[in-house]
């Protein structure tokens, strides 16, 4: 069992808790990802790490509830308990492993859409750790003000911060792409792009880095099982190869990532996950916290 | 007495209804059934039925008591080589194993050995009888990698010899393949499974699940910063192989690991878990291993017409016979030689049929069975919602890549001693289908025995 021993409401349908999970803790690095399971018979779902403390043996994750298990899960408060609590599954950022000086001359755009922002920020919170901060850009978009997560410590980490939103009621006004083209005509060179967001946000800045000649590194997210190979169910293809995103990944050449089959792959059990959120809402088991019905205020 | 050249029949649930349910298809015998089926052993001086078990079982020995009606006393005989036997007794591919040498079988049907170590592992757990606890810990640490059959009868053995085992499991549940590749109706989880993990928990073994070696941490680490003296890798041979033929990114196609993880591991067959399953209407299996019969017939149970699509003839299909039978019995539909080419998807992006095209067997080849060879001009296409590809697995590579020192083959197969266990690596010990490549339980659990057997020579300087 894994306690949960911070639970926070960050935005509209946006949750983030610390969970003690000392393993993870201690061996996790940016850019890999948790399994969480709420009890025996939940799903198994995959979370970004966001942030963790080594010390604490506790990691955070941020969540939004788009369906019936992360609905369930945004329920849960300070004091409950994770079932199941895996990882560090996936392989780290290729920064990790870089070469501290050269990492250091590089001009890096980071590029958040929604909850994206959550696995985002660890990234960008170790490059400050090491000391390459002056030269990371970050750009996170929601659709509106209220939806904008982590400012606060964003801020503290990046060199610079760009909040975008789609009705321009807070930032630059406009989808991220907008604010890329925009930074690019200021005269902003990037060596490389790191987007993680919904996947038809990573593939429009894909195909606006790809025109701009910007490497982008992509963190996909298609549904898994196990999370260690066993299953493959989240094959993608990657150019010709095709990859396994919990095992090779999640984190790909953005360029070469076949987005279109992705967003397919994601909608294989639209029809049960529809089914699977009527029960939760009309069945007994909802005990608010939804976000939609107010049920847990 | 009836006619002594035929076994005693075993109790099944009639087809049309089982192939509509998960309860366990064969009821095995009772006590009477059991004690008639026995009388049919010779007691042979040179029992030949014992070369045919990997792990030895003294059967002549077990089916004598069972004869007399003691049957605790048969289970104190198999105890002394199996870890595992109400799993073995049901799904060892007896009928090329222990069976396939029993005299009986010269002229008539081979004793059931099979079904009578079930019955007699059945009663056993029914009536909690239970291996003796140890009475000294001898203070030494020893981590095992994996639950499958070949860590639990590792751990298991240790324990009985006094070490203070932990195991660490990369998934939620204890068990393997067992809880996550063999079905609920070939292998009931909370009657059998459970019960034999019980059995080790008894022992004093320690389980950690939730964590994946080579991630959450690694085995040089547990060696050097936990305290754990030497190591045992049960870590299976999980990794699905796909054909690479066109189309096979589409929705509607899983491999068969993904298929049965979510129906037995996942149980997305019960309405009250919260694993979504793509059932299919009509689904096509390709392959003709145990994995695809069990593919085929989950796929039955859950609602479907099936297909399995083999490239050879009858006579190779790899599945136990008695699954085979089975699978017909219940209305699954072999189109044997048979290779697809190509999966075809319409413009949703999921699965519309698939092309094949027929085989013929020509010379054998390196596996000594008959290459099967594409008949030209033989192409033809069948319409299909769902494809479950069921090919093969292979080890995988988080462990080895991850532990300095440790070496594999070309097969991505862990080298390990056969009489021990012993890698190269000191101290680290491995066995079963990680070593193996995908094989057998009896198999996996036989390692298990031997790197439990390598591991306290090494820690008690024997
Ligand atoms: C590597 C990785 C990292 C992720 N990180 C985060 C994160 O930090 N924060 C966050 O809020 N979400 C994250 N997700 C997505 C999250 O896993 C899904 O939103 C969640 O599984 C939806 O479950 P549900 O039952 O609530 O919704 P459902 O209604 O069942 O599904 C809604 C949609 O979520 C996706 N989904 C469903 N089941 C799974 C599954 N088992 N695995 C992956 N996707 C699934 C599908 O696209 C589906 O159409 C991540 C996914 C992956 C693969
Ligand atoms: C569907 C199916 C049907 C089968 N039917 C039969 C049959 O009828 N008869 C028969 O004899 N055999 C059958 N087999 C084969 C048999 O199940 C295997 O040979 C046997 O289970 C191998 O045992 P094992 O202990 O080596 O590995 P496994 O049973 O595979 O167990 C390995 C365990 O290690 C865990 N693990 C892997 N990597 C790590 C890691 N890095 N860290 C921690 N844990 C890890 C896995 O999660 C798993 O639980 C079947 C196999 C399948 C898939
Ligand atoms: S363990 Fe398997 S091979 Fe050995 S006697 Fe039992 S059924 Fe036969
Ligand atoms: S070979 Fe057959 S008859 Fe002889 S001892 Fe073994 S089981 Fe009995
Ligand atoms: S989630 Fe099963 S292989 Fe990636
Ligand atoms: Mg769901």
């Amino acid at each position: 069992m894994y306690k949960i021993v911070k639970a926070e409401k960050l935005a509209d349908l946006i949750y983030l808790m610390d969970v003690e999970a000392p393993r993870v803790a201690r061996h996790c690095q940016p850019g890999q990802f948790v399994i969480v399971k709420i009890d025996e018979k939940g799903e198994r779902i995959p979370l970004t790490i966001c942030d963790y403390d080594r010390e604490a043996g506790t990691v955070t994750i941020v969540l939004q509830t788009v369906g019936a298990s992360t609905e369930r899960m945004a329920s849960l408060k300070e004091g409950d308990y994770f079932r199941d609590f895996v990882g560090p599954l996936g392989v780290a950022s290729e920064f990790v492993h870089e070469d501290l000086e050269e990492l250091k001359k590089k001009k890096i755009l980071f590029v958040g859409g929604g909850v994206g922002a959550a696995p985002v920020y660890p990234q960008v919170k170790w490059l400050k750790e090491q000391g390459v901060d002056v030269d990371v850009d970050v750009i996170i978009g929601s659709k509106t003000k209220d939806m904008l997560i982590l400012q606060d410590e964003m801020k503290a980490v990046a060199g610079n911060y760009y909040p975008c939103t789609d009705d321009g009621s807070y930032g630059h006004s406009g989808m991220v792409t907008t604010k890329i083209e925009a930074l690019v005509n200021e005269g902003k060179k990037y060596d490389v792009c790191v987007a993680i967001g919904p996947m038809i946000m990573m593939k429009f800045v894909c195909l606006l880095t790809k025109k701009l000649e910007i490497p982008t590194i992509v963190s996909m997210n298609p549904i898994m099982v196990d999370g260690t190979g066993m299953c493959g169910a989240c094959r993608l293809h990657v150019g010709d190869e095709v990859k396994f995103a919990c095992v090779d990944g999640p984190e790909f050449d953005g360029h070469l990532v076949d987005f279109d089959e992705s967003m397919q792959r994601q909608a294989l059990y639209k029809t049960q996950e529809g089914r699977a959120m009527l029960k939760l809402k009309e069945g007994d088991t909802h005990h608010g916290g939804c976000g939609n019905c107010g049920g847990d205020e | 007495m009836a006619d002594i050249l035929k076994s005693t029949p075993v109790r099944e649930q009639d087809p049309a209804e089982r192939a509509r349910n998960f309860e366990e298809v064969c009821y095995g015998y009772n006590q009477e059934e059991a004690m008639d089926e026995a009388t049919r052993c010779l007691n042979c001086k040179n029992a030949r039925c014992i070369q045919g078990c990997p792990v030895s079982i003294n059967i002549p020995g077990f089916v004598m008591k069972v004869k007399d009606g003691d049957i605790k006393g048969a289970y104190d005989v198999i105890s002394e080589s199996s870890a595992l036997p109400a799993v073995c007794g049901r799904v060892c591919p007896q009928e090329s194993q222990c069976e396939a040498k029993c005299v009986r079988g010269i002229k008539g049907d081979a004793v059931s050995i099979g079904k009578l170590e079930r019955f007699v592992a059945d009663y056993a757990l029914k009536n909690n009888i239970n291996p003796k606890t140890p009475e000294n810990k001898n203070g030494h640490k020893v981590a095992v990698i994996g639950s499958g059959p070949a860590g639990l009868t590792c751990a298991g053995d240790l324990a009985k010899m006094g070490y203070e085992v932990t195991v660490f499991e990369a998934l939620h549940e204890l068990g393997g393949v067992l809880v996550y590749g063999i079905p609920e109706f070939r292998l009931p989880k909370q009657k059998v499974v459970q019960k034999e993990i019980d059995k080790v928990k008894s022992l004093g073994v320690k389980f950690e699940t939730n964590v994946v070696i080579g991630k959450s941490t690694t085995i040089d680490q547990l060696m050097e910063e936990e305290g754990f003296e030497a190591v045992f890798i049960g870590s299976g041979a999980g990794l699905p192989m796909f054909m690479g033929i066109p189309g096979e990114t589409a929705n509607g196609v899983f491999s068969a690991n993904e298929y049965l993880t979510r129906s037995n591991l996942m149980k997305a067959f019960d309405d009250s878990y919260d694993t979504p399953i793509s059932a299919g209407k009509k689904v096509a299996v390709v392959g003709g291993g145990n994995v695809a019969m069990d593919a085929a017939r989950t796929a039955l149970r859950l609602g479907a017409e099936v297909h399995v699509v083999y490239r050879r003839s009858e006579e190779e299909l790899p599945a136990r016979v008695e699954e085979v039978h089975h699978a017909k019995e219940e209305g699954i539909i072999f189109d044997l030689l048979t290779n697809p080419t190509e999966i075809l998807v319409d413009d949703k992006g999921w699965v519309k049929g698939m092309s094949c095209i027929r085989m013929e067997l020509g010379e054998p080849d390196a596996s000594g069975r008959r290459r099967p060879v594409e008949i030209p001009g033989s192409e033809f296409e069948i319409e299909l919602d769902t494809v479950i590809m069921s090919l093969g697995t292979s080890p995988n590579p988080l462990i080895a890549s991850t532990t300095t020192g440790l070496e594999t083959n070309r097969r991505k197969c862990i080298v390990a001693d056969e009489e021990n266990g012993a890698t190269s690596k000191a101290l680290v010990y491995a066995g079963g289908d990680a070593v193996t490549g995908a094989a057998t339980v009896i198999l996996a659990m036989g390692a298990g025995r031997a790197g439990a057997k390598g591991i306290d020579e090494a820690l008690s300087g024997k």
